[in-house]
């Protein structure tokens, strides 16, 4: 088991090996994924791009420890993953905060739930200054934009200094000039505090923008169907010709060059 | 400049509205200060008219005491904008109280002036002030014990009925054993039991409480298991991945969650409550307000019927309204809550 508390956080490798999983339906098994392959080295940022209901948001949660992969072996750093720990947190598409809780309430939660709170309550305020929230501790949820909301989610995972950061299309709810402003500030935000990410997106220039590698799946049962690997460096530039040649090739695998 | 006008507009003519109403008069409060003078004048000089019994007490004292609220209405419409909190509590109560005056006035000249309706049954003004004069330690101590009766109950009831909701709600074994006995049992009209609480508890007042807490427990429970059981899922997947135990799932996440359905159903089983309380009291509790007025009407005392009944209503809508005063407490969260 890996602490959340370590001072130095590091990031989590994280491995699939030929995982399958299927949901039991009324009407039968239904495949979601497919013989996955899948390797994160730490400190990695992988984006999965895939079409809509490819079963991307299900690997995460299996990543996660949320459920039980039906076939294959799923480690973090060499350890089989059974349960969620804080140590990878997912941040999903809507922001979830509890709406009794003040923002600062909400960023507290984890170390509460884990009893730590008392030792570490300077670390929320951080957490809160680092996603530009500061002002807004003492608010409720509803009296926050969405891309507040989705910054105090942020707030709430990170100051649990968690190794892996999984997000689930955590901009997709955005309006795109929030949007675009947040994806500059979650790399800068994953450069500075060194975890792994692995996001999940099907907007293409996102993944491009953000990660390293970008792995593409298929229509469910998802399979993967390649991979491309973005060596630009960080900050990146959207008008980069680099990206629109990578764009170019996802789409091909994703089988829509017929648009460019 | 225009912005900042228009940004301003809202508390800048409220201010302006305030100095314009600091020189001026309250005409719906002199109204209010006149219907009350009219009904207190009428009450003194028309004399009541004879239905072959000795005549209503308190008839001229009920004038005098309407005549002395009319003259402080009419002073505090005179002083109106100076007078602060007090004032504007006054002005918005203005078109009440001219309603009030006007229904007492009405109720006066059919009962002790004109005794259009039938006498004993109907009782004018100047008798409910004659017993709440007369007859205030007997009343004042039903309403203490029925108080204190639908304190315990609810307060017994609801606690129960809260824990039982959330055993169901979280827990399928407490589901399996809790919910056919729920299903079968709850229903049931808390006051068909009557007659086996009154022989199976030691004292009618053990009776009552039970009959109480029951009606009570119902609604709480089907409502908290409702509540827990509708808690977005979402929440629990977040506190878990954050780290979080089954027991803060369901202190931190499951409880705070169901809280306003909880409320609902406390509402709910309160009115459940007073009505089974009243029936308890008629029926075999030797105290209470419901045993007041079955003793009232026992002796044909109708004003005291009367008068228990109002302070039934007051006692009533005080419980309602300290329910939600804790729920707006507990709940500040939520946005547009009703207010009772």
């Amino acid at each position: 088991m890996v602490s959340a508390a370590t001072s130095a956080p590091r990031g989590a490798r994280i491995a699939v090996r030929g995982v399958s999983h299927r949901f039991d339906l009324p009407t039968g098994p239904l495949p979601v994924i497919e013989q996955l392959e899948l390797a994160l080295e730490p400190g990695e940022f992988v984006a999965l791009l895939g079409p809509s209901g490819c079963g991307k948001s299900t690997l995460l949660r299996l990543v996660a420890g949320l459920e039980p992969a039906t076939a294959g072996a799923l480690t973090h750093d060499g350890a089989a993953i059974r349960r969620p720990d804080p140590s990878r947190i997912v941040v999903f598409q809507d922001p979830t905060l509890l709406p009794w809780r003040t923002v600062r309430d909400n960023v507290a939660l984890g170390l509460q739930a884990r009893g730590v709170l008392a030792a570490q309550r300077g670390r929320v305020d951080e957490a809160l200054a680092l996603v530009g929230l500061g002002e807004f501790a003492q608010a409720l949820p509803h009296q926050l934009s969405g891309g507040m909301a989705q910054r105090v989610a942020l707030a709430r995972a990170i100051v649990n200094d968690p190794s892996l950061l999984v997000l689930d299309e955590p901009l997709g709810k955005l309006d795109s000039l929030t949007r675009l402003a947040m994806q500059a500030e979650l790399v800068a935000l994953w450069q500075r505090a060194g975890f792994s990410a692995l996001l999940v997106t099907h907007d293409v220039e996102e993944a491009f923008f953000m990660a390293q590698r970008v792995v593409v799946l298929s229509e469910r049962p998802a399979r993967i169907v390649g991979e491309l690997v973005n060596e630009l460096p960080y900050p990146r530039h959207r008008g980069h010709p680099r990206l629109a040649e990578l764009r170019h090739a996802a789409l091909r695998l994703l089988g829509l060059d017929a648009s460019w | 400049m225009t912005a900042s006008l228009t940004g301003h507009a809202g508390p800048s003519t409220a201010v302006a509205r305030d100095a314009a109403r600091r020189g001026r008069v309250a005409w719906t409060g002199l109204a209010a200060a006149a219907a009350w003078i009219g009904f207190g004048v009428l009450t003194r000089a028309w004399p009541n008219k004879p239905v072959g019994f000795t005549d209503w007490a308190w008839t001229h004292e009920l004038g005098t005491a309407a005549c002395v609220a009319g003259a402080a209405f009419a002073a505090l419409a005179l002083v109106d904008g100076r007078a602060g909190r007090p004032g504007r509590a006054f002005r918005h109560a203005a078109p009440w109280l001219v309603a009030l005056a006007l229904i007492l006035a009405a109720w006066e000249v059919a009962t002790a002036k004109l005794a259009l309706l039938p006498a004993p049954f109907f009782a004018p003004p100047q008798a409910l002030a004659d017993t709440y004069v007369e007859d205030w330690r007997r009343l004042g101590d039903s309403t203490w014990h029925s108080v204190q009766l639908l304190a315990t109950g609810v307060g017994t009831g609801g606690v129960l009925g809260f824990l039982t909701g959330v055993a169901i709600g979280w827990s399928r074994l407490a589901g399996y054993w809790i919910h056919p006995v729920l299903r079968l049992v709850g229903p049931v009209p808390a006051s068909a039991l009557l007659p086996l609480a009154f022989f199976a508890f030691p004292s009618s007042h053990a009776a009552a409480i039970f009959l109480v807490s029951l009606a009570t427990f119902f609604p709480v429970t089907v409502l908290t298991w409702s509540g827990v059981a509708g808690v977005n899922r979402q929440y629990y997947d977040v506190a878990r991945t954050l780290g979080a135990s089954e027991w803060f799932l369901v202190r931190h996440i499951a409880i705070p969650a169901a809280l306003p359905q909880v409320f609902v159903g406390l509402f709910m089983g309160l009115g459940a409550a007073f009505s089974v309380l009243v029936t308890a009291e008629m029926m075999g509790v030797k105290s209470g307000l419901g045993w007041y007025l079955t003793w009232a009407q026992g002796w044909a005392s109708y004003a005291n019927m009367y008068a228990a009944l109002i302070v039934m209503a007051l006692v009533c809508s005080g419980s309602v309204a300290l329910l939600f005063a804790l729920r707006d407490r507990l709940l500040s969260w939520q946005k547009g809550t009703l207010k009772w």
